[in-house]
């Protein structure tokens, strides 16, 4: 993408005193909430870009540059969260009503120019209104804040995602950004620090849900000449996209968190892990460490205090394993990213040997917020074992896909029906499937149980960094649990026998059992190897892989049954056990038989034509082609 | 690397090596360097063959088995040269379950090709991706830095993949 050549870094002084800081603050809040022209957004994470918000950006710059608009300003922002809207733009003006503009093209784009901003006249039908979705009393949503997407939702990681520039320091600290690390680090001790988190009760977002002030404690009080903070940026859940929309989104929340993770245990030096697949992220992480550095709130003594923090930027290349710590410290430290057994923690020995904590990108966005509003105020919201938000990356056959954040204690239906909108096209509600390769299914019958992190352990998944996949009754629940387990295989470091081998010869059994092979035995056999590998595997890699196999066998046995027993996929997923078959519908186009690329369909021209089932080969091609839906599959 | 005989494609007297050269040196901290250098390398000359791994090998003192170790363990690395287009399929959960599979199946019929290889005319190279991160848009095709969204209908795959032949010709 084109990056606008900021100037920011240029015009800003350093910024010496907690006094300076509030007065920066205090111009760009204003600048913020009350801005004096029009302030014109684009949402500009990875889905809008993706979605053709570039062009969006561009055009709006070029038109509003043409016209000599000098009031109004076009800024680049992060995902607001609503994917299934891209492109968005919001325009904000003083006085006025905030107006969501969704779907934008730059065509679109023109219209609003010349009848919004020259007009001073809304696009209504450009609008969210064009949606007409209305609320119990019959007002049409025009907000995106009063749509039933949002309506249950708490905002505290993605509070700032959507709203400031992630590529403006000032507009960070114009949010209260830096507010916390100044508190920190000019009116509290590193022990008190480390109490306050220990206090608010903060679990790990990035899958096991350890407290984090404990880890901090850990790492606090051993005693060394050099300690680490690693963000683990390195989101490998194929699902899941949270992290990558804070750090394109709210980059700086994350270096505040390290930063203030750095005084509370005594670390100088912070790594960030993240994936090379986040280009954005990385690019916007990397302006992000620039400005902090330039303006002083990185680097040396930090607001004229002796506190010194540094970050500093490591791209991961593409493993899965990388998510667990002591693989990431060795891809960090340039090596082959694979674990090693625990003890030692890497709070006493980790990057380099050094104590080191490792806290994911969710977890730190939440830490700025805790030490500005105290730890009470966290523990009010959501659960007494599991406090605060969760953001959840919905997706699958859901209405409304996109970033999600709810209190911890949402039930699995506000989360699915309220705001996902349930199962498109009138589609029978299945399962949900989250901790991605590493967690399990939810059925109907627990959909009204309050999600935390012990909770779902009890249901038999795991929070795991928040992939939320909705399925419904067309997805195969075996094909489903091949396809996590074909990413394990993949996935497996190679280190360790029980993952190595193991999770292969379960995959096998799989590929047995979706093609119509397998015997009875084979489904004891998956459930014995499952077993075995759970408790002998090395890494959390290994001892969650089974947990997709088991959880859909524990819920829907009788799929896998009809699958060995009948030779059947109840839901038509699986190729190799469906036959193919011409209805009374055929009209005798010959479109099939010219297409079959074994020659498998006979008939005359204008009579129906059957399918010889000894030569298909199930390719489906003839369904494809069809005019008059006369093939189906049984 | 194939354990064929080995022909270089890359001359000794390659530009890129100078850049690559001042990319290991300007780390002042060489802890940790291997991969960071691999990943440079790698964006330098588009993969990374055996003649490689030799040079960063005598520039950073880790030994090529050490490297090549690197290498092979994560799926970003390529020893093989690429293709002029990179397709990148995604197979992250939101779009398998939305039938990433037969964008695959059709990629794959349409090209000739399977998963990792690079056509004879070395124009195509198809991956499968584990998450490209815009899951409501699922399933998602990438072509290079071109997003191809809600490909729900794959006959229309043939004519995308059409329009980059045409392009290069």
């Amino acid at each position: 993408m084109t990056m606008q050549p900021h100037g920011t870094t240029a015009e800003m002084n350093r910024i010496a005193t907690v006094e300076e800081l509030n007065l920066l603050r205090d111009k760009w809040k204003a600048k913020l909430e009350t801005p004096s022209g029009i302030r014109v957004v684009v949402g500009m994470a990875t889905c809008g870009i993706s979605a053709g918000a570039n062009q969006v950006y561009e055009a709006f710059r070029n038109e509003i540059k043409k016209r000599g608009l000098d009031h109004v300003v076009v800024e680049k922002v992060g995902c607001i969260g609503m994917c299934v809207y891209e492109p968005i733009v919001e325009i904000f003006e003083d006085g006025k009503e905030k107006v969501s503009y969704i779907h934008i093209d730059p065509e679109k784009a023109g219209s609003i120019v010349e009848q919004h901003l020259v007009g001073g006249k809304p696009c209504d039908e450009l609008t969210l209104l064009q949606l007409d979705v209305k609320d119990q009393s019959g007002y049409v949503c025009g907000k995106f804040e009063d749509l039933p997407f949002n309506r249950k939702q708490k905002r505290i990681v993605l509070h700032n995602c959507g709203y400031i520039n992630p590529e403006d320091i000032r507009e960070y600290i114009g949010v209260d950004g830096y507010q916390a690390l100044a508190k920190v680090i000019t009116s509290m001790t590193p022990e008190e620090t480390v109490e306050l988190i220990s206090a608010s009760h903060l679990r790990g977002r990035g899958g096991a849900g350890f407290p984090t002030g404990l880890k901090w404690k850990f790492a606090a009080r051993e005693t060394s000449d050099q300690k680490y903070v690693i963000c683990n940026a390195d989101e490998g859940d194929p699902g899941a996209f949270m992290d990558r929309s804070v750090l394109e989104g709210d980059p700086h929340a994350v270096l505040e968190a390290m930063a203030i993770a750095g005084y509370a245990i005594g670390a100088d030096q912070g790594w960030i892990y993240v994936r090379a697949e986040y280009p954005t992220a990385v690019k916007r992480l990397e302006l992000a460490i620039r400005e902090a550095k330039a303006i002083g709130l990185l680097g040396k003594k930090i607001l004229g205090t002796d506190f010194n923090f540094d970050i500093k930027i490591r791209l991961g290349a593409g493993a899965f394993v990388c998510g667990e710590e002591t693989a990431l410290i060795a891809s960090i430290e340039g090596k082959r990213g694979m674990p090693r057994n625990k003890p030692p923690f890497p709070a006493s020995k980790g990057l380099w040997g050094k104590p080191t904590i490792i806290n994911n990108v969710e977890t730190l966005a939440n830490i700025p917020a805790i030490i500005r509003n105290g730890p009470e105020w966290f523990r009010s919201i959501g659960t007494e074992g599991s406090p605060g938000t969760k953001v959840f990356a919905l997706g699958g056959k859901i209405t409304n896909t996109g970033l999600v954040e709810v209190p911890m204690g949402t039930t699995l239906r506000e989360v699915i029906e309220d705001i996902g909108g349930g199962c498109p096209n009138g589609k029978k509600f299945k399962a949900v499937q989250t901790g991605g390769p590493s967690g399990g299914c939810l059925t109907f019958d627990a959909l009204d149980v309050p999600i935390d992190f012990d909770q779902l352990v009890a249901l038999g998944s795991m929070m795991g960094s928040g992939g939320m996949i909705v399925m419904d009754e067309d997805n195969c629940m075996v094909d489903i649990a091949r396809f996590f387990l074909d990413f394990t295989v993949d996935e497996s470091c190679g280190q360790c026998v029980p993952c190595r081998e193991g999770t292969k010869r379960m995959l096998e059994i799989l590929d047995k059992i979706t093609s119509g092979g397998a015997e009875e035995k084979d489904l004891d056999d998956l459930y014995e190897l499952a077993d075995n590998i759970r408790q002998t595997s090395l890494c959390a890699l290994g001892q969650t892989a089974p947990n997709p196999v088991l959880s859909t066998m524990e819920h829907f046995i009788d799929e896998y049954r009809a699958h060995v027993i009948d030779k059947k996929c109840p839901s038509k997923v699986c190729k190799d056990l469906l036959g193919y078959y011409i209805t009374e519908a055929c009209k005798g186009c010959t479109k099939c038989s010219r297409t079959c690329p074994v020659e498998a369909i006979r008939g005359k021209v204008k009579e129906q034509h059957y399918i010889d089932q000894s030569v298909c080969i199930r390719c489906g091609s003839c369904i494809d082609v069809c005019p008059f839906d006369a093939i189906e599959r049984r | 690397m194939a354990q064929t005989s080995h022909c270089k494609t890359i001359a000794d007297n390659d530009p890129r090596y100078e850049e690559l050269r001042s990319f290991i040196h300007s780390h002042e901290n060489k802890d940790g360097i291997a991969m960071t250098a691999l990943q440079e390398a790698q964006s330098l000359f588009g993969y990374l063959p055996l003649e490689v791994h030799k040079f960063i090998s005598k520039e950073t003192g880790v030994s090529i088995a050490e490297l090549y170790g690197v290498t092979t363990f994560y799926s970003q690395f390529n020893t093989e040269p690429q293709g002029q287009h990179q397709i990148q399929i995604c197979m992250g959960t939101a779009c398998y379950v939305k039938g990433a599979q037969k964008v695959l199946d059709k990629v794959v019929e349409t090209l000739g090709v399977e998963v990792g290889m690079t056509t004879p005319d070395q124009l195509f190279t198809l991956n499968a991706a584990r998450c490209l991160g815009c899951c409501g848009l699922a399933p998602v095709m990438m072509i290079d830095d071109d997003v191809y969204a809600n490909l729900d209908n794959v006959s229309e795959i043939p004519a995308i993949l059409d329009r980059y032949r045409k392009d290069t010709k």
